[in-house]
């Protein structure tokens, strides 16, 4: 059997830190105008780790996304992210968590009047206390590391959509947050277009080791991230030599009438003998 | 056309009330707070300003033309045609300057603030705005209450001095009034009383302008229709409230000042 590639090996956790967890739902639900969307659902991120959120439309998979970032307060239930109970705190207090969490919206949500420097440059230049040449840096590395270093005069409405949910990804980990949130990266993009932008997410991952949330509902993006790795010296993505797929740091967690009916590795949701997560993955 | 039930309607008014009084109060408070942010404040207060003042040059000029105009042959009739100064001065200053200037805008800026902001709910880039850990009231809407506040107060002046112009135009072109006389008499009926009241009024429409338009933004739903809808009741609710405000302010300073 081939050895794992050393990017996997590296993401074994051997500290006790490394088994804690970043974000942590606990019997959360909330409801919009009187329609209950999450019903008492609890989970957990631990750190390092990518979880796949699968779901039908309206089931809820955004609002977790927006709830974990304290964008919406659950009617009931606790929310902590990197220790801290955000369903407790105050808007203010909030955007210091925001600040080392990142998230790509379903739309981009670039800011449409600013270029893409100004874009990828948002939370520095509202930092105010960093050189410009700094963030010049620091918008070059992370515009390369998306393969775009050449769109930074250009305005949003300029680019593709693919090239925005890039410049997306860029914006949310110029600051190199410890918890990435992407909700739907690769909706209503091209299976070339898409595989560019699961390939940056499993960078993240196998590179930055970055723990993140990622809402799909394209299965097979899912399983693409739970087969391959980053290999650093190919600056690809490559699949997993046989009998190493247990150790990607990679969960699945499905969403149903607002409960969550499956939290679990590739491997158990393939083994799972559920009548409705079989339908859903065949 | 959905109905709606009267107790519905009245938490959906108290609920408006409440969300646009905690706008208000925000944008206040947020300029004792950090960030703050004064180059977002110079650019509105030139998209609002200068952007606004050819219509207001325009309005303030031609209301002062119309004013004395329509003055001249009531005054005419009762030969007191030399107060026309006084009556255009002290109708612009204390009145006709603000509102006009006011509403118009009202019209420009209350609907640009509502869609400005509409599109950028709808989009998400107000949320994206909170999740890079900036506060969309302290970014957004701070600096336009105060620029517009600001600017407003600077643009209704201007509205005066051009109604006066154009009143002087009149008397002088149409009327065939003496040109210094028609200014000393402008000049020496007003009282401080007059422009104090004039002056007052801008800053309190400038908050009505931007806090409408801003609230009606900000709380946009329902996708590009929803911001169309936004932009209308912007300009509709900004221009109401001017008027009933100027009603109450008008009352309050003639109270104070001691008019009959």
């Amino acid at each position: 059997m081939a050895a794992p590639p050393s990017a996997i090996l590296e993401r074994v956790p051997s500290e006790p830190q490394a088994a804690g967890k970043v974000i942590v739902f606990e019997n959360v639900s909330i409801a919009f105008e009187d329609k209950p969307v999450l019903n008492g659902i609890s989970f957990c991120l631990p750190k390092g780790e990518s979880k796949a959120i699968f779901g039908v439309a309206g089931s809820g998979k955004s609002t977790i996304l927006k709830l974990a970032l304290g964008l919406l307060k659950p009617d009931s239930g606790h929310i902590y992210v990197l220790g801290e109970d955000v369903t407790q705190m105050s808007e203010d207090a909030l955007f210091e968590i925001r600040r080392k969490v990142g998230i790509v919206f379903q739309e981009s949500a670039l800011f449409d009047s600013l270029t893409v420097r100004e874009n990828v440059a948002f939370r520095l230049l509202e930092e105010g206390d960093i050189s410009d040449d700094e963030i010049e840096k620091r918008v070059r590395e992370a515009l390369s590391f998306v393969e775009l270093e050449n769109t930074v005069d250009k305005f949003p409405a300029e680019l593709s959509g693919g090239m925005r949910r890039r410049v997306a990804i860029a914006r949310a980990i110029i600051t190199q947050p410890e918890v990435l949130l992407y909700d739907s990266p690769t909706g209503g993009l091209d299976p070339v277009t898409s595989t560019t932008i699961v390939q940056l997410i499993v960078k993240q991952r196998d590179v930055y080791k970055t723990s993140s949330l990622l809402v799909t509902h394209r299965l097979q993006d899912a399983f693409i991230m739970a087969t391959h790795y980053f290999d650093r010296k190919a600056n690809e993505m490559r699949p997993l030599p046989p009998g190493t797929r247990s150790e990607v740091p990679m969960a699945f967690l499905i969403l149903r009438d607002g409960k969550v009916i499956f939290d679990g590795d590739a491997h158990e949701l393939a083994q799972s003998k559920d009548e409705y997560i079989r339908e859903y993955i065949s | 056309m959905e109905l709606i039930s009267p107790t519905e309607f009245a938490k959906e008014t108290v609920q408006t009330v409440e969300d646009y009084s905690l706008l208000a109060g925000q944008s206040i408070a947020n300029l004792f707070r950090h960030p703050r942010y004064f180059a977002d404040m110079l650019q509105q207060a030139d998209l609002i300003g200068v952007g606004s003042l050819p219509i207001v040059v325009l309005t303030g000029f031609f209301t002062g033309a119309v004013l004395a105009l329509n003055s001249s042959t009531t005054l005419q009739r009762f030969g007191s045609l030399s107060l026309l100064g006084q009556l255009v001065s002290v109708g612009m200053v204390r009145e006709l300057g603000p509102v006009l200037t006011g509403l118009m805008v009202a019209g420009r800026n209350s609907s640009g603030m509502a869609s400005e902001l509409g599109s950028m709910v709808v989009t998400e880039q107000i949320d994206a705005m909170r999740a890079l850990g900036t506060d969309p009231a302290k970014k957004l809407i701070t600096p336009r209450v105060v620029s517009t506040v600001f600017m407003l107060f600077f643009l209704t002046i201007i509205s005066d001095l051009l109604g006066l112009f154009g009143g002087g135009a009149v008397a002088r072109a149409l009327l065939g009034m003496d040109w210094h006389q028609y200014w000393s008499t402008a000049w020496q009926a007003l009282t401080f009383q007059d422009v104090f009241m004039g002056l007052v009024k801008p800053l309190l429409f400038g908050f009505i302008i931007s806090t409408v338009g801003c609230y009606y933004g900000i709380s946009a739903r329902g996708g590009t229709q929803g911001v169309g809808r936004a932009t209308t009741q912007a300009v509709v609710a900004s221009s109401v409230f001017i008027l009933l405000v100027d009603f109450f302010a008008t009352k309050f300073l003639m109270a104070i000042f001691g008019y009959h």
